[in-house]
């Protein structure tokens, strides 16, 4: 099947340096630390602003509040067994949000993160977690089998 | 690379195209203010690696910018004093400290700022290939060495491709601002052109030996996804990114183990990306809404194959349908030669056949070997096998990518 193909300019010129890849990063934050009562609304401001600066900028393909790990459930399976356990899990750590980014470098990744904590830190004091920068397998981690 | 400096260049594709716009805006020149966020990214590269990189990375670059800005205006304010005393010796009017202006100018979000860049680094008066060095490296905050390795030319060459453009700008004397409502569909056709082009690139790479460079496809779906945010009214800014988003879906199952190229019809689909397949189609829904247009026309007919499971599954009387009215819309020989073969799928080689014949007459499809691949392919389906073989050679005789020649040359020597 053709693919429509335009016109480029450019010819081939002197490469020689690995190419880049696009990359997706999924990062889970978690709660260490909770001060008592909600989020104060300047908070919830500064992540709306920041997820909308994420999307505006096209690396922000999907963020999600997680709600308390009460209302969700542990499926496991342990020595052949399969188990059904009912929340809240007993770790300190609650997960509270994900953000999914598609961006070109895992400096990138971490730039939006750390942005994300700092606004945690400026504006509610107290609060401590962590947030987990995962890389997403891609099809540049599968190589391609030794030719025969 | 270091790990600063990754870290200098992660800030800076986050915050070159705010700060440029920004900085067009309070000097009211593009080119000044380009420099000026140059010279601020290079002061960066100086100093993290020594100082480490600041607390707040982004207002750094923006105070370091404003400082070289304000050193400018001051030098050029006291030239200007300068010559006005000479000229007439009375010049009283002092309005207080006008660094104070500039400083408010910079603090202030302008929401189409960065709308304003993108039209003047797509401005229609500068080259195709200028455009897109200077999108990518202004609103796209990549470096002339990324701009180089991406489109595989020496980074000089970017380098004088920029700074033509910005002469001609200046020449021109293209203003920072949006163009007029009546002009208004016809520079955002430009703009989407300059995204679709650089998709393109990484799409269907017309050089080198790699079949894609996602890398490129991955900017310009970035700056897709920006103008659906400037431009979020505008149906074909959604049908573009419904496109892109589409089409890039397919780039896991496009390389095959050795690199090769896999056609369509042999894709392992469940290699298709399904996140970028559910965006797409969302972004489609979005443009068909608002009216659609070209790109939206493409991006459906991308959705008829994302839906399928199967070539043999997919629904080519709507593909075919959908190629006869992008034909009516934006005739060309490459719409009319995919005609050919959805028409050819949908109702037998022959009839595809037939069209496709009738296209070797057309000049811009004489040396294409698509066009050769595509009649390969009917007159195989048809039996005719020495004219297919021949066919596929011709087909890879004319493609000037390393990947896509190898593939005609096994499709040559599988129909024996």
């Amino acid at each position: 099947m053709p693919s429509d193909a335009p016109d480029i300019p450019d010819t081939p010129d002197d490469i020689s340096t690995p190419e880049e890849i696009p990359v997706r990063y999924l990062v889970l934050l978690k709660a260490v630390t909770t001060p008592e009562g909600p989020p104060p609304p300047e908070l919830m401001e500064a992540i709306m602003t920041l997820g909308e600066d994420a999307r505006d900028a096209g690396v922000l393909l999907d963020t999600q509040g997680l709600q308390p790990s009460a209302t969700g459930a542990r499926l496991s399976l342990l020595g052949g067994t399969l188990g059904t356990a009912d929340g809240p899990f007993t770790e300190s750590k609650e997960l509270i949000s994900y953000a999914l980014y598609d961006v070109r470098s895992r400096e990138e990744a971490l730039e939006w993160t750390s942005r994300f904590l700092r606004a945690h830190r400026d504006r509610w004091p107290g609060w401590e977690g962590e947030a987990d920068v995962l890389k997403v397998f891609g099809p540049e981690d599968f190589p391609p089998p030794a030719p025969a | 690379m270091t790990t600063t400096t990754s870290a200098v260049e992660a800030v800076w594709r986050i915050e070159s195209g705010r700060l440029v716009a920004a900085l067009t805006r309070i000097t009211g020149d593009f080119a000044a203010a380009e420099d000026l966020a140059q010279d601020a990214l290079e002061r960066a590269l100086r100093q993290w690696p020594s100082d480490g990189v600041p607390e707040h990375p982004a207002s750094w670059l923006m105070a370091t910018a404003k400082h070289l800005a304000v050193d400018a205006y001051r030098r050029r304010l006291t030239l200007d004093r300068k010559l006005a005393e000479l000229v007439q010796e009375t010049s009283h009017e002092q309005e207080g400290d006008p660094m104070s202006d500039v400083d408010e100018q910079l603090d202030t979000v302008v929401p189409d700022d960065l709308l304003r860049l993108v039209f003047l680094t797509c401005h229609p008066a500068l080259t195709a290939e200028s455009q897109v060095a200077l999108t990518l490296r202004t609103v796209g905050g990549l470096t002339t060495r990324e701009i180089a390795r991406a489109f595989l030319v020496p980074e000089p060459t970017v380098g004088q491709r920029i700074s033509r453009a910005k002469r001609t700008l200046a020449e021109r004397q293209v203003r920072f601002e949006l163009p007029p409502p009546a002009e208004l569909r016809a520079r955002l056709g430009a703009v989407l052109a300059v995204v679709y082009l650089i998709f393109n690139e990484g799409y269907a790479a017309t050089g080198g030996d790699d079949w894609t460079r996602p890398v490129l496809c991955h900017d310009a779906l970035r700056l897709g996804r920006l103008l659906t945010r400037l431009q979020p009214d505008e149906p074909e800014v959604h049908g573009l990114l419904a496109l892109m988003e589409l089409q890039a879906s397919r780039i896991p199952a496009r390389t095959g183990p050795a690199g090769e190229a896999v056609l369509l019809a042999d894709q392992d689909r469940r290699r298709w990306d399904l996140l970028l397949v559910r965006r797409g189609l969302a972004a489609l829904e979005t443009a068909e809404d608002l009216g659609g247009g070209p790109y939206t026309l493409q991006a459906a007919i991308a959705a008829c194959h994302a839906r399928a499971t199967s070539v043999a599954t997919t629904d080519w009387r709507r593909v075919a349908a959908l190629y006869t009215l992008l034909l009516h819309l934006t005739p060309s020989p490459v719409v009319a030669l995919n005609r050919a073969v959805a028409v050819g799928m949908a109702q037998g080689p022959d009839r595809g056949l037939a069209l496709a014949n009738k296209l070797t007459d057309t000049p811009a499809l004489a040396g294409h070997p698509e066009l050769a691949a595509v009649r390969a392919t009917f007159l195989q389906q048809l039996g005719r096998l020495d004219e297919a073989r021949a066919q596929f050679l011709l087909a890879a005789e004319r493609t000037p990518n390393a990947s896509q020649r190898r593939l005609y040359l096994r499709q040559a020597d599988a129909v024996l």
